[in-house]
């Protein structure tokens, strides 16, 4: 059924096909005529059994065939003899059908719902396929079909997992095998029947078996596939956990009523300016999760009752799940010059409702806290950012000293890595599979030159370092994981956008394992050198990055600049909150569609995505994707007040709905195709508060 | 037709006469070439007749009873003055059990020229399938290829990409190394040559010794000595012999092998076996033979040759029962020898006679057969096992096989083994010593083997149950090549574990004595084409 070459269809051969055309036209045209007619007469039947005989594909045909059923069922109804030859029949025809072409999605369909009726026996199914599988071991249709046969007979899954061996010792190459495999090997996994209790005792053997075809053969897929499979049954944890949160875990988080002016020797990652009477209150999980409430999370402070708090999950799309969970904390009213300070203590876990999409519940109680202060310069007005142009030129960045004090509290980011008991016994073997797999590949790497041997390293490469992360980061295998991925780049062109992706997503990783390196790339930011109480920019420009990642080491960042990249999505931005200012400039965005994330990012007051391909493309694949005033699905948000500008809403109603709730002072958009005079003005209705626009300053 | 003639007698003349009295060619001896020859024949229109002294088909490529066997071999290892140089010497034939094997007189089919095996995509393969005669034989698959390591244990041969994924024994690292061969070769072999990864193999590489080939591929050496010695089948030790395998031929023959794999759906590997045992393929061909016309006389010997006055050309055969026929042509087995009276008279014959004598042998075949009553491996009954050269002792210069079959192949009762083995040898007493290490080796096995599951042999009958060892033939068979003169006489059978140089060489002969004839050409005609599909696998 495989590797077979397709040859070119002799005189005879066309002239025959075409012979077999003409009378399976004149067949259907009758049968369309029975099947309009109602016409479930014997013959009308039989003529549709030869129709599906020649041509298994006609869905028409087999939906008339559960009509001329169900009309014989009735007529039938109390026979059960001549119930059973009807149906019979039905799988005769069926079944020959399939031998006139096996992947009739019809014809398979059609068996089911036959079966589906309960007359039938099911053992003779298993003989079926059994020859089936024989002829095409491959066939996915026919495995589909061999899960429903097992279902229904209630086959064991231990049965079936031994079929799936046999199957791949006769022939490894088979996809739809091992995927059978890895599907009964969850739910026996899942189920904790007995033999599959722990993954501890499974998966080294499916590795040992794995490694046989992988090793035999590494031209051939199926065994890669099933061990990317393998590698994430290793890696992943099911219940939730916390990653990181701001304000970090026994910070001193000093708000700061204006730009500081004393000569307070706090650290410029833990101060934070205020706009307005609130200050965010950030949870990042290491995967989505629903069910953050005021009942699942317990915030304890002065500043606010705990029920009041509102969690918001910050995802793009509009789902109920979300990695990151924020809410607004309050600050007192007045008495503004007094130096209190607010201990705060959050408590998470206590009690069930957190849970992933994959139905496990955040398990661990967990529990801490953060200090807030409050220092207000008295005279200044609270719109601090807004007041100056921001110039994101270089002689306004000035390289950051570090404090000894400064290191405590950011290095405490990365002390929030927490491991519950049960995970902390299952380490141990995840770790020794991880370092015994990558001791594998890295041998056989070593005798052949081999694409996905080399992306299964670096992901090996990359999870073994993930593991050993907290607390003591042993020896961090990024450098070979990015000469890996420069590699593959080089050898595999067609899917050079991939690995320029893992590439950035490392590489973002390298950058903030560790407060040195991520201290390398922070800077102030100054009109004038001496300020030491200016905002810190982080860098991260002219660093080839394809994809943003490692968010949750970035949550404190409030001037980012991403200028000089290859960002075609800034996917993922929404959680870094406190984010004022940002610079996109010259990457290739496509589209305002792509700025989706900064939609949640409402500290953001200046924006810079000049030199980028909005409007560049005429066909914007995502437009469709966001909410339009055409669309239902977030219809709420069209709904009130914007029909001052309904005219310029149609041309430009994407940017409209990413730009329409942010409260921008500076913005710039030069250099990019969509930008005439006409958007210009349309923006400077949308954005009210704007200020300057392409460094101009607005009146 | 298995071995039911074999019992009767020969009967005592007088002899019926046989009509007519002239042929195109006539055929002695029922040998798996003289078969051939003789269905081709008459496949292509020549009236034939087909003799043979014996009362049962095959000569020396027959299955036979033991009784028959020892009676054979006894009687074609006396030298007299019928037949001064014998085919076979050093009959060594013990029984260790004839209380039991006498309860089983009719139940085993012992081939003469074991061990053999047939390749699903060798010459006699695609022979029967040609002629027809594979409508009357039906096949089973060799289970597995076992190697004799260098720990004395038997581990698997992974010969295709299944069985090395399966492989116990390979570690992950030669399983890869091994595979990459296969598929270089594979690449070598393939006719796209427009596909890239098709690397050709340089002629240099395919003129060089194809262990030196295996050495610069990198391979480590016990893989080398499973491609060289357990799929290359290769005979002599080929790091140091003469007869070296070129790596063209090497590349042939993993040709052969690979291409054997997957050929029939129900075949498991590259080998397959004839159900009855190796006779019933001469029988095949015989029978096809006489569907087209040949005629057939068992027990008759021919007692002398009809020359003609004048030229001194052969003109016919006297036979046993005093009637002469005439015929243009004349087939032999090799070991036949004509009582020279009407030969001596005629110095022309008398030359073509010497030619194919067996003066000209090139060598000899050791060989064995031992019947048991447990497996060398519990719970596989057919496989092929190889010693490879200094398996056993220093000096051993050949490769031994050994072909295990158990009674689900009917050439034994049910629950008892048949083993044979095999080497090439110049002489007797090399030839004496490679057998009886074979021996040896292959009963330590056993014990080895079978002391795992032998708590169930002893419960049911502790007397019975020793020895595992019932019987056993050792013997030394001269090899020829056949020759061709005014009188073709026929290869023996070879030291090779299929029939394909066999084959070959009776292909030439063939051609040579009907220069415009195709061996079996291809037919289109109905009764063929219906099912040429395949042969008969039993699964």
């Amino acid at each position: 059924m495989h590797g077979r070459p397709r040859k070119p269809l002799k005189p005879e051969d066309a002239a025959a096909s075409a012979a077999k055309a003409e009378k399976l036209r004149v067949l259907q045209s009758q049968f369309l005529h029975n099947h309009h007619n109602h016409i479930y007469s014997k013959e009308a039947v039989e003529l549709s059994t030869k129709l599906l005989e020649t041509n298994p594909e006609l869905y028409t045909a087999w939906n008339y065939r559960k009509l001329a059923v169900q009309h014989k069922l009735t007529e039938n109804d109390s026979d059960p003899d001549s119930l059973k030859s009807i149906l019979d029949e039905e799988l005769r025809v069926v079944e020959s059908a399939l031998r006139q072409n096996f992947k009739s999605y019809g014809a398979w369909h059609h068996r089911k719902w036959i079966l589906s009726k309960g007359h039938s026996s099911i053992d003779n199914e298993l003989r079926l396929l059994d020859k089936f599988q024989k002829a095409d071991s491959r066939n996915f249709h026919a495995w589909n079909y061999r899960r429903f046969v097992a279902a229904s007979m209630n086959r064991s899954e231990e049965d079936e997992l031994k079929y799936t061996e046999d199957m791949i010792c006769n022939n490894f190459s088979n996809y739809s095998a091992w995927h059978n495999r890895s599907l009964l090997l969850s739910n026996l996994l899942k189920r904790k029947v007995e033999g599959f209790v722990s993954k501890e005792k499974v998966l080294p053997d499916e590795y040992e078996f794995v490694h046989q075809a992988i090793f035999t053969d590494p031209d051939d897929q199926s065994g890669w596939f099933y061990h990317l499979w393998l590698l994430d049954q290793t890696v992943r944890v099911d219940s939730p956990q916390l990653v990181s949160s701001w304000p970090t875990p026994g910070s001193d988080l000093i708000l700061l009523g204006d730009r500081c002016l004393d000569g307070c020797a706090s650290s410029p990652f833990t101060r934070f300016h205020l706009d307005s009477r609130t200050f965010p209150l950030v949870l990042y999980f290491n995967q989505a999760v629903e069910g953050v409430n005021s009942s699942t999370i317990t915030v304890d402070s002065e500043l606010n009752t705990n029920k009041d708090l509102v969690w918001k999950p910050l995802s793009s799309c509009n789902s109920k799940a979300a990695q990151v969970w924020v809410t607004q904390l309050n600050l007192p009213d007045g008495n503004t010059h007094s130096s209190k300070v607010f201990p705060v203590e959050v408590s998470l876990g206590h009690s069930q409702g957190i849970i992933s999409s994959s139905g496990f519940h955040y398990s661990n109680p967990f529990c801490f806290a953060f200090r807030v202060s409050l220092q207000f310069v008295e005279t200044q007005p609270v719109e601090a950012l807004g007041k100056e142009i921001i110039s994101w030129r270089d002689e306004s960045f000035h390289n950051y000293n570090a404090h000894s004090q400064d290191s405590s509290p950011i290095s405490s980011l990365y002390q929030l890595s927490i491991k519950n008991d049960n995970e902390l016994t299952d380490f141990e073997w995840r770790a020794a599979t991880i370092a015994k797999e990558i001791d594998h590949f890295r041998e056989l790497l070593s005798l052949i030159n081999c694409k996905i041997g080399k992306l299964t390293l670096a992901r090996l490469l990359m999870a073994h370092d993930a593991m050993m992360c907290p607390p003591a980061n042993k020896i961090s295998h990024s450098e070979e994981v990015l000469e890996l991925y420069n590699d593959l780049m080089r050898l595999d062109p067609t899917h050079v956008q991939y690995y320029k992706d893992q590439h950035s997503l490392v590489l973002l990783q390298q950058v903030t394992s560790n407060w040195e390196s991520l201290l390398s790339r922070c800077f102030h930011y100054s009109n004038s050198p001496s300020n030491r109480g200016s905002p810190m920019c982080l860098q991260l420009k002219n660093l080839s990055l394809s994809r943003l990642g490692s968010f949750d080491k970035l949550l404190w960042v409030q001037m980012l600049d991403l200028s000089h990249n290859e960002l075609r999505s800034i996917e993922g931005l929404e959680a870094l909150q406190l984010l004022s200012c940002l610079n996109l400039s010259n990457n290739i965005l496509g589209s305002f569609t792509a700025l989706e994330p900064i939609r949640q990012l409402k500290s953001l007051r200046a924006l810079n995505i000049s030199y980028n391909e909005i409007g560049a493309h005429s066909i914007d694949t995502t437009k469709y994707l966001c909410s339009s005033p055409l669309s239902h699905s977030v219809g709420s948000e069209w709904n009130h007040g914007q029909t001052v500008i309904d005219d310029d809403i149609k041309s430009y109603w994407e940017a409209y709905f990413i730009l329409k709730g942010l409260n921008l002072t500076q913005f710039d958009i030069v250099g990019n195709a969509i930008v005439n005079e006409k958007f210009k003005s349309f923006l400077i209705k949308v954005l009210p508060g704007l200020k300057w626009l392409d460094g101009e300053q607005l009146h | 037709m298995t071995g039911n003639e074999s019992e009767s007698e020969l009967p005592v003349p007088p002899y019926p006469p046989i009509e007519p009295t002239a042929f195109d060619l006539i055929v002695i001896g029922t040998g798996l070439p003289e078969s051939v020859i003789s269905a081709a024949a008459s496949a292509s229109g020549k009236s034939v007749l087909h003799l043979d002294p014996n009362p049962f088909y095959g000569s020396h490529f027959s299955s036979l009873s033991i009784a028959d066997l020892t009676h054979f071999l006894n009687s074609h290892s006396t030298p007299s003055s019928v037949c001064p140089d014998p085919l076979y010497s050093d009959v060594e034939i013990s029984n260790y059990a004839s209380r039991l094997l006498s309860q089983h007189p009719r139940n085993f089919n012992l081939d003469v020229s074991g061990p053999r095996v047939l390749f699903c995509a060798d010459h006699a393969v695609d022979l029967m399938l040609k002629s027809g005669a594979s409508h009357y034989l039906e096949f089973k698959s060799i289970d597995a290829t076992f190697m004799l390591d260098a720990d004395a244990k038997l581990c698997s041969v992974p010969d295709s990409r299944a069985a090395i994924f399966k492989d116990k024994s390979l570690g992950l690292m030669e399983k890869n190394q091994l595979m990459r061969f296969f598929k270089l070769v594979q690449g070598h072999l393939s006719l796209d040559e427009s596909e890239e990864n098709n690397v050709r193999i340089s002629e240099e590489d395919l003129d060089s010794p194809f262990a030196e080939f295996l050495t610069k591929m990198k391979l480590p050496h016990k893989i080398k000595s499973i491609v060289l010695y357990a799929i290359a089948m290769a005979d002599y030790d080929q790091e140091v012999s003469e007869y070296v395998l070129k790596t063209r031929d090497g590349i042939n023959r993993l040709a052969l092998y690979n291409s054997s794999i997957g050929r029939f759906q129900n075949a498991l590997g590259a080998l397959i076996y004839p159900i009855y045992g190796q006779g019933e393929l001469p029988q095949a061909f015989c029978r096809r033979a006489a569907v087209k016309g040949c005629l057939y006389v068992l027990r008759m010997p021919v007692i002398s040759l009809l020359t003609d006055q004048n030229s001194g050309s052969y003109k016919g055969v006297r036979l046993a029962s005093g009637q002469d026929i005439l015929s243009h042509k004349l087939v032999l087995d090799p070991s036949f020898t004509v009582p020279g009276s009407l030969a001596s008279s005629h110095q022309q014959l008398q030359e073509s006679f010497q030619a194919f004598s067996l003066s000209d042998n090139k060598g000899k075949v050791a060989r064995g057969i031992c019947i048991t009553r447990s497996s060398l491996k519990p719970d596989l009954s057919n496989f092929l096992v190889i010693f490879p050269p200094r398996s056993l002792f220093p000096e051993q210069v050949t490769s031994i096989r050994v072909l295990q079959l158990g009674g689900n192949l009917a050439v034994c009762p049910l629950g008892m083994f048949v083993l044979y083995f095999s080497a090439l040898c110049d002489e007797v007493n090399q030839g004496k010593k490679l057998l009886h290490a074979a021996l040896s080796a292959l009963q330590k096995l056993l014990v080895t083997g079978t002391a795992g599951n032998s708590s169930t042999a002893q419960s049911e009958d502790m007397e019975e149950a020793k020895p595992t060892l019932l019987w056993s033939a050792l013997y030394i068979q001269d090899l020829s090549l056949g020759q061709f003169g005014s009188i073709i006489s026929t290869p023996t059978p070879d030291g090779n574990l299929n029939y394909n140089d066999l084959l070959d060489a009776t292909e030439k002969l063939y051609r040579k004595l009907y220069p415009n004839e195709e061996l079996f050409p291809e037919t289109t005609s109905p009764e063929n084409s219906e099912d040429d599909a395949g042969l008969t696998l039993e699964s």
